[in-house]
C-alpha cells in the first residue's frame, strides 16, 4: 500500500465496474484524469477495476485537522498528515492554526500553503486563527489571510475566543467576506487548564478536574446570539454534549446561520476508558457518557449536526507521557473516521450511504467553500473518489499508520477497514 | 498484592491482614533494637514529586526498620516544566533493578500510570486529588483500636459503626480512599460538606451524604475532619473562614453532640480554629496523635506485604524469632 503526494504523481485513468454509488444504484466509473467521464469513452487498455461489492463514495473533506507544520514536526508534517487522510479516504483536509508560529499572518498561512501544494496529498485548506496568537484579545490578519490563500475560515482551535467583545467583532468583520468563525466552546473560567475530564461520576472518583458540559453549552449559546447580532456564519467545533445539541438545534430552528462537526471519537467512546489514567484518551473536549455519545449520533442523524470532523490530533510520545493533567490533549482519526462513521452511524441504520457522503463529504467542502470538493461521483465532476469495501474489518494497530504519530484511541479494537482507493484530482493517492 | 494504588484494590481479608501485620509491627516500635531482617537486600526508592515531610520520613523509617536500603528522591517541580516525561523519570529508576517505588505526585493517576511502566511494586503515597491509601489504612488501624479499647472486645469490628468524614472532599484523597476501604471494612460513611466541596457524582457512591453536621454528630462512633487548603480559603468555594467554622468546623459546642465513645480524627496538620477546636484536637477522644502514631507500622505492613514474599503472612515468627535476633 501506498501514499503519494499530489505533486509527485500524474492523474491516472480507471474503470472502476459494477460498483455502487452513495445512493444505491450500481454502475461503471471512469475516472479519466482529473474528471469522472463516461465509461463507454473508457479505452478497452485502461486499468480495470472490480468493483463488485464496493461503494463508491465522494472523495472524504475533514475540516478539523492538526498536521502540526510549522513548529511540531516531529509529530506531524503535512506530507504525513495528509498521508494519513488519504489513507482514510479524505481528498480535502482543513489544517488548524495552533501552529508554531500560530497561523495568524498570511505569510504563515502561505507558507502553509505552499508546503501542502510541494507535499501533500490531498488538498488542503488553511485555518486562518480568529486572535493573533490564539490569545483571544487583538484579531488576526482576517482579511490578509482570506486574499492570500482564499480562506473563509477562522478558528482558535485549542483556544476558546472566551472574550465576547473579540467574537463579536470578528464576527462582525468577517461578514466582509462571509466567512465563519469555528469556535472551540470552553469557558476557560468553567473549564480551565485542569479541567481533563468529563465533570460527572468518573471525575470525582479519580480526582480529576472536571470538565462541564455547561463550559461549552454557555459559550455556544452566547455565540448563537452574537451570530445571530451580526448576521454572521457560525461553526461549532467537534460538539460533545446533548445540551449544546439543544442549542444548534434551537438555533437551526430561528434561521441562525450556524453549522456543527462531530468527530468520530465522540461517537463512539465514553468516559469510562479514562480509569486507568491512559492519556490517549484525554483530549479536549472530553469523552463524555453514554448519553451524550447517543445524543451526538441522534444528532449527526438528524441533521443537527451537520458533519463529521477528526480533530486529528498527532502527539509525541513525550508530550502523552505525562501525569494525565499535565499531558497534551488529542488523539489521531483520520485513517479511522469512515470506519466509526460506519459502526456507529451507518450499520445502526442512522445513516444511508447517502448520509454518509452528505455529512463527510458534501457539507465539510460547503462549509469551506470548496468548489471542487463535496460533488457527486458522476461524469463531468472532479475525480474526487473514497471507494469503500463495507465488509472489511480489521484490528486497530496504532503502529500501521501513515502519520507520525501513534495516539490512537482505537488501538486494538475491532473496526471496519472500508478504504480501498483513494483518488483525488485524478491522483491515486492511496490504494489497498 | 502487586502493587497498593487504591484502597478500592483491597479485599477485606487483605485489608484486615494489613491491619493484623501492623499490629505486630506496632508491638516491635517499643522495643529498643526495633529493625527487623524482613526486607533485606530490597531497595525502596522514595519518589515523591511534593513535598511532604512526614510521609516521606515514615515510609523511610517503615522501610529502614524492615532493613530495606531505602533511596528519598525529590523529583519537585512538573516533569514537564523539566522536560523529561513522567514515564522516563519512573524508567531510569526501575532501570537501577528497584524493587519498591513509593510515588507521591500532585497529579492524580500518576501512580497508576507508574505501575504501567515498571516492574517494581508501586505505593500510591498521595496522588493529587484521588487517593492516599496508607493514611486510610493508618486511619482504619487507629480506628480499630479506638472500637476495641472501647467496648473492651478485642474482636470488636466494623459493623454497625458510622464514621462522618467532614471537610473539602472534592480535594482530598484522603476521604477517597477511606470511603472505599471503610466500607470494604463494613462500616458506614457519611461525607458532610458544603455542596461546593463535594465530589462530582457523589450520588452514585454508596456512602451518604449530608450538608448539615450537626444532624450527623449523634449518630456517629468516629468523625473525620479534614483539612482545609489554604488557596481554598478565600471566597471560591465558602465565603470566609468564619462561616466555614460555623457550618462545618468541629468546635467546641459541637464537642457535645458527638456521642462519648466517638473517635475524632484529622489526618494533619490541623488548622485549629478552622475546621478543628482546640477544644476538640485536645479531647480525650482524639486520637490524632495515635494517627501519627500508626503512620510507620501501617506502612512496615504495607512494604512487607508488596515485598515479604508469596507465603502466608505468619507475624509470630516473622517477629518472634528473626525479630529478637535482629
Amino acid at each position: 500500500m501506498t501514499v503519494i503526494p499530489l505533486r509527485s504523481s500524474v492523474p491516472a485513468r480507471l474503470l472502476i465496474t459494477g460498483v455502487a454509488l452513495a445512493d444505491g444504484t450500481t454502475t461503471d466509473i471512469f475516472v479519466d484524469h482529473e474528471v469522472f467521464a463516461d465509461p463507454a469513452d473508457a479505452p478497452d487498455d485502461v486499468e480495470r477495476i472490480d468493483g463488485t461489492g464496493l461503494v463508491a463514495l465522494p472523495g472524504l473533506v475533514d475540516p478539523h485537522v492538526h498536521l502540526r507544520e510549522p513548529g511540531r514536526e516531529d509529530a506531524e508534517t503535512i506530507r504525513t498528515g495528509t498521508a494519513a487522510a488519504a489513507r482514510g479516504g479524505f481528498t480535502a483536509v482543513q489544517a488548524m492554526a495552533n501552529t508554531t508560529p500560530v497561523t495568524d499572518t498570511a505569510d504563515v498561512a502561505r507558507e502553509v500553503a505552499g508546503i501542502a501544494a510541494e507535499q501533500g496529498a490531498c488538498e488542503v485548506v488553511v485555518c486562518g486563527a480568529i486572535t493573533k496568537g490564539l490569545a483571544g484579545e487583538q484579531l488576526a490578519e482576517l482579511g490578509l489571510i482570506h486574499r492570500a490563500t482564499g480562506t473563509q475560515c477562522f478558528s482558535d482551535d485549542g483556544m476558546c475566543v472566551a472574550d465576547p467583545q473579540v467574537m463579536r467583532r470578528a464576527f462582525e468583520y468577517v461578514r466582509a467576506f462571509d466567512g465563519v468563525l469555528a469556535q472551540h466552546a470552553q469557558d476557560p473560567r468553567l473549564a480551565g487548564p485542569d479541567a481533563c475530564c468529563h465533570e460527572g461520576e468518573v471525575s470525582g472518583k479519580l480526582g480529576l478536574g472536571g470538565w462541564p458540559v455547561a463550559a461549552e453549552t454557555t459559550i455556544v449559546a452566547r455565540d448563537v446570539e452574537l451570530a445571530a447580532l451580526t448576521g454572521a456564519r457560525y461553526h461549532v467545533c467537534h460538539v460533545s454534549a446533548r445540551e449544546t445539541l439543544d442549542v444548534i438545534r434551537a438555533a437551526k430552528a430561528r434561521g441562525v446561520r450556524i453549522t456543527a462537526e462531530a468527530t468520530p471519537h465522540h461517537l463512539l467512546l465514553t468516559t469510562d476508558l479514562l480509569t486507568g489514567y491512559d492519556t490517549t484518551f484525554k483530549v479536549n473536549p472530553p469523552l463524555r457518557t453514554a448519553e451524550h455519545v447517543e445524543a451526538l449520533r441522534q444528532a449527526v442523524a438528524d441533521g443537527t449536526v451537520d458533519m463529521i470532523a477528526t480533530d486529528h490530533a498527532p502527539h509525541a510520545p513525550q508530550d502523552k507521557d505525562h501525569a494525565f493533567v499535565d499531558a497534551r490533549p488529542g488523539m489521531v482519526g483520520l485513517e479511522q473516521s469512515l470506519a466509526v462513521v460506519v459502526d456507529t452511524l451507518l450499520t445502526p441504520g442512522l445513516l444511508d450511504w447517502e448520509g454518509v457522503a452528505d455529512r463527510m463529504s458534501y457539507a465539510p467542502a460547503k462549509l469551506l467553500g470548496l468548489a471542487g470538493q463535496g460533488r457527486p461521483v458522476a461524469p463531468g465532476e472532479p475525480a474526487n473518489l473514497c471507494l469503500v469495501d463495507p465488509s472489511a474489518r480489521r484490528t486497530v494497530d496504532p503502529a500501521d499508520t501513515a502519520s507520525l504519530s501513534r495516539n490512537n484511541p482505537y488501538a486494538g479494537r475491532d473496526l471496519p477497514d472500508p478504504v480501498r482507493l483513494t483518488v483525488c484530482r485524478g491522483h491515486v493517492t492511496y490504494r489497498r | 498484592m502487586r502493587h497498593l494504588l487504591s484502597t478500592a484494590d483491597l479485599a477485606r481479608d487483605e485489608a484486615e491482614s494489613i491491619l493484623d501485620l501492623a499490629e505486630e509491627m506496632k508491638k516491635v516500635q517499643s522495643r529498643r533494637v526495633k529493625k527487623l531482617p524482613a526486607l533485606r537486600g530490597r531497595t525502596i526508592v522514595n519518589l515523591f514529586f511534593e513535598d511532604s515531610t512526614r510521609t516521606r520520613s515514615s515510609f523511610e523509617i517503615a522501610g529502614k526498620w524492615l532493613s530495606a536500603d531505602v533511596i528519598n528522591v525529590s523529583a519537585k517541580g512538573s516533569s514537564v516544566s523539566k522536560g523529561e516525561s513522567l514515564r522516563d523519570t519512573v524508567l531510569t529508576l526501575s532501570a537501577m533493578g528497584i524493587d519498591a517505588m513509593v510515588i507521591r505526585h500532585p497529579a492524580s493517576g500518576a501512580p497508576a500510570q507508574a505501575a504501567g511502566w515498571t516492574n517494581a511494586c508501586v505505593v500510591n503515597a498521595g496522588d493529587g486529588t484521588h487517593e492516599h491509601p496508607t493514611q486510610a489504612l493508618l486511619d482504619a488501624f487507629t480506628l480499630r483500636r479506638h472500637f476495641r479499647a472501647a467496648t473492651g472486645d478485642p474482636e470488636a469490628d466494623w459493623s454497625g459503626r458510622t464514621v462522618a468524614i467532614v471537610g473539602d472532599v472534592t480535594h482530598s484523597r484522603v476521604a477517597r480512599s477511606n470511603v472505599l476501604l471503610l466500607e470494604t471494612l463494613g462500616a458506614e460513611v457519611v461525607l458532610v460538606a458544603p455542596p461546593t466541596l463535594m465530589p462530582s457524582g457523589v450520588g452514585t457512591w454508596s456512602c451518604r451524604t449530608s450538608n448539615d453536621l450537626d444532624a450527623v454528630l449523634p449518630e456517629v462512633d468516629a468523625v473525620m475532619m479534614l483539612r482545609v487548603q489554604r488557596e481554598r480559603m478565600h471566597g471560591g468555594y465558602f465565603p470566609t473562614p468564619r462561616e466555614y467554622t460555623v457550618g462545618y468546623g468541629l468546635t467546641r459546642d459541637r464537642l457535645a453532640l458527638l456521642p462519648e465513645h466517638a473517635a475524632i480524627l484529622h489526618p494533619g496538620p490541623m488548622n485549629r480554629g478552622l475546621e478543628i477546636s482546640a477544644d476538640a484536637a485536645d479531647a480525650a477522644t482524639s486520637r490524632v496523635l495515635d494517627q501519627v502514631a500508626a503512620g510507620v507500622a501501617i506502612r512496615m505492613s504495607v512494604l512487607y506485604h508488596l515485598l515479604g514474599g508469596d507465603e502466608k503472612i505468619d507475624a509470630t515468627s516473622l517477629i518472634g524469632t528473626k525479630g529478637q535476633t535482629a
